[in-house]
């Protein structure tokens, strides 16, 4: 199984970052969110994103917080990530964004065992910092997962350097202060917090929050190592009118998505 | 307000033994860390002190009484005395917490404040610390209680501050919370946000113990003036635990002195419907900190149940939950129907309506009496007074015939 490493190392050896694609598991059905993961894969991601939805997301735009809902009240359970996780893995390296408490309530020994038996490659915890994450880097190591901590434009060398030290795959560079969500400017933020990653570590460098197309993946492309899309992708399975249209709009999205990696500015 | 040397939690961390820490976006870290450094310097800062007690004496008219119900003491068999935060401006304890952390904004140099607010009480009184300082209010509320509280909404309106209903989740506190810390991580570098009680990420439970801890202090100094001794017990509601951390970090020190908090145990919290965190909670993190929490099997967050809006919260703060572990205080499930008929025994014995939340720390009473004995004297934390209750009580006790009234609005 390739990890998620190499994958971004393999895209960057070809002149480009590596795209990742984001999806809640559940939405808008378990089976249906397996669908769309291949669907995402057949278009052209390097690496899979499944979230664990959860009733709490303080670091998700409206998009992805109904998204969450959704798959919630259609009944999306803990276990069922790792069905996701388990035909996602299948396919391309895959990797779970989640909140904390699903985990520890789940057991964090328990998570990382059954994410590595689906073949998961790791976590994204975008409310879990490394000072607090003793048990999961634990886990983490025992299981063989890697560990995708964030970093943000205010976080401080010292945070940085202590950040990255604690992460392995890659490190999640959130590109602006605020939460998920599609957005039209890109940022100013997320160039600089790239070069001060840079200078802290060498493991790649994957920049979120805020890519909705072609145009900004190339621009994202041309100085990280990953560019990770989540809202937009869910925005247009969100808008399509049936399910054949949910999986054309997605497809059609991440294929502007991966051209835009692959573009020279 | 000083921290004494006797209480040391929380850790450098913000650990309350095996509770609290930070449990947040990284983009918030540096902005606790500042806020956290920031209120650091201003409790060691002899002019910010003053300060803050100036605007306590002045403006919200402390320290409270405390006053001995001898009424009330005849009717439950045991002494008590009530810490009438009721009589404070804007009518509840939860003024010295936004004094505070008002008084803490402007030295930051920020100019806007944002709340988040369930039946209104603590958007109301960040509202009017803002309209004091002159600062920038925005007010997150849940869509469902912007409903059930119209004429709160029309307070902080009229303060100057704008509310945003929260349409998302389940439309209520803990989704107002969410929404508030979605807009402090977009806009930190102007805004503080102004958090309600003693919960989320540290620094604010340690930091609204702090502001609120006056509350103790003034009732230890006033019972040992009055009684000539400590009380036996000191007895508080607890939400998320603001008035309760406030009434007790005084105390903790003094190991005669019993703790008992009293969660919002609704229809009964062996019924599903209830907001008894400690009682019938687990263990998880919630809202920056790792706190008992009502939650499924899979840790989303569970809808609590309280006749009283201001205890309606799935969470509680980290303090609580180590005073709980520690056996240092005892936490108790008081339901909708004993907050509501302590409610009316204090209005007809002493000609005091008080808050419903404050109602459950009545209702504590009888039990600890049954644990003391009669001869017990207790502190009980009147945290704030009825009158923003009395819908809710007029519909309990049917003391309004609707039909009559709407047969009567209709003739005019």
């Amino acid at each position: 199984m390739t990890s998620v490493r190499s994958a971004i190392e393999a895209a960057n050896q070809e002149g480009r970052a590596a795209l990742i694609g984001y999806l809640p598991a559940g939405y808008p059905s378990v089976e249906g969110s397996i669908e769309l993961v291949r669907c995402m894969v057949k278009a052209g991601v390097d690496i899979v994103e499944v979230g664990l939805p959860y009733s709490d997301p303080v670091m998700d735009g409206p998009t992805i917080q109904a998204a969450a809902e959704a798959a919630l009240a259609a009944g999306t359970r803990t276990t069922d990530i790792f069905r996701v996780v388990e035909a996602s893995a299948a396919l391309a390296p895959t990797v779970v964004m989640t909140y904390w408490n699903p985990v520890e309530r789940f057991g964090v020994d328990r998570f990382a065992a059954s994410l590595a038996d689906a073949g998961g490659a790791g976590l994204i915890t975008p409310d879990l910092i490394p000072d607090e994450a003793d048990e999961w880097i634990e886990a983490a190591g025992h299981h063989g997962l890697d560990k995708i901590f964030l970093v943000a434009p205010s976080s401080t060398r010292e945070r940085l350097e202590m950040t990255c030290r604690a992460s392995s795959g890659f490190v999640y560079a959130t590109a602006v202060m605020g939460v998920t969500g599609a957005r039209d400017q890109s940022s100013t933020a997320a160039p600089e917090l790239v070069h001060r990653v840079r200078e802290v570590t060498d493991l790649p460098v994957g920049v979120g929050l805020g890519v909705s197309n072609g145009q900004q993946a190339a621009e994202v492309s041309s100085f990280a190592d990953a560019v990770i899309v989540g809202s937009a992708l869910v925005r247009v399975i969100a808008e399509a009118a049936d399910s054949a249209g949910a999986l054309s709009a997605l497809g059609e999205l991440t294929g502007d998505l991966a051209l835009g990696v692959r573009r020279e500015l | 307000m000083s921290v004494p040397a006797s209480n040391p939690m929380p850790d450098a961390a913000g650990h309350f033994g095996r509770f609290g820490g930070r449990f947040m976006p990284e983009a918030l870290i540096a902005p606790l860390d500042e806020l956290e450094q920031h209120w650091r310097k201003a409790m060691a800062d002899e002019a910010f002190v003053a300060d803050f007690n100036n605007l306590l004496r002045e403006y919200a008219g402390l320290p409270s009484l405390l006053y001995d119900a001898e009424r009330f003491s005849e009717a439950v068999g045991a002494r008590v005395l009530l810490k009438r935060e009721d009589l404070n401006h804007t009518g509840a304890h939860k003024i010295r917490n936004v004094l505070g952390q008002a008084l803490l904004t402007t030295k930051m140099g920020k100019q806007r404040v944002i709340a988040e607010t369930g039946a209104g009480q603590h958007g109301v009184a960040t509202a009017t610390a803002c309209a004091y300082f002159g600062l920038d209010c925005v007010v997150y509320m849940g869509e469902v209680d912007t409903e059930r509280q119209a004429l709160n909404v029309a307070r902080m309106r009229m303060l100057g501050a704008e509310v945003i209903p929260v349409m998302s989740g389940s439309r209520t506190l803990k989704d107002a919370i969410n929404e508030a810390l979605r807009d402090w991580v977009a806009n930190v570098d102007d805004t503080h946000y102004l958090l309600g009680t003693a919960a989320g990420a540290h620094p604010f439970p340690a930091m609204v113990r702090d502001f609120t801890r006056g509350i103790g202090d003034e009732s230890r100094a006033q019972a040992l003036e009055l009684l000539g001794h400590l009380p036996d017990a000191a007895l508080a509601c607890v939400g998320g635990g603001s008035n309760a951390i406030g009434m007790f970090a005084a105390l903790i020190p003094d190991e005669s002195v019993r703790l008992y908090g009293f969660e919002a145990a609704g229809d009964g919290y062996q019924t599903g419907r209830h907001a008894a965190t400690i009682t019938a909670g687990q263990i998880g993190v919630l809202h920056g900190a790792r706190s008992y929490l009502l939650q499924d099997e899979d840790g989303q967050t569970l809808e609590s149940h309280s006749i009283s809006a201001g205890l309606d919260y799935p969470g509680v703060g980290p303090e609580h939950a180590w005073l709980a572990e520690t056996g240092r205080a005892t936490y108790l499930p008081v339901t909708d129907a004993q907050a509501m008929d302590s409610m009316a025994l204090l209005a007809k014995t002493e000609g005091i309506i008080p808050a419903i939340e404050s109602a459950h720390a009545l209702a504590g009473v009888p039990g600890v009496v049954a644990d003391l004995g009669g001869d017990a004297e207790l502190l009980v934390c009147l945290s704030g007074r009825g009158d923003k209750d009395m819908d809710t009580a007029a519909k309990w006790f049917e003391l309004v015939d609707e039909a009559d009234l709407v047969a009567e609005i209709e003739r005019k």
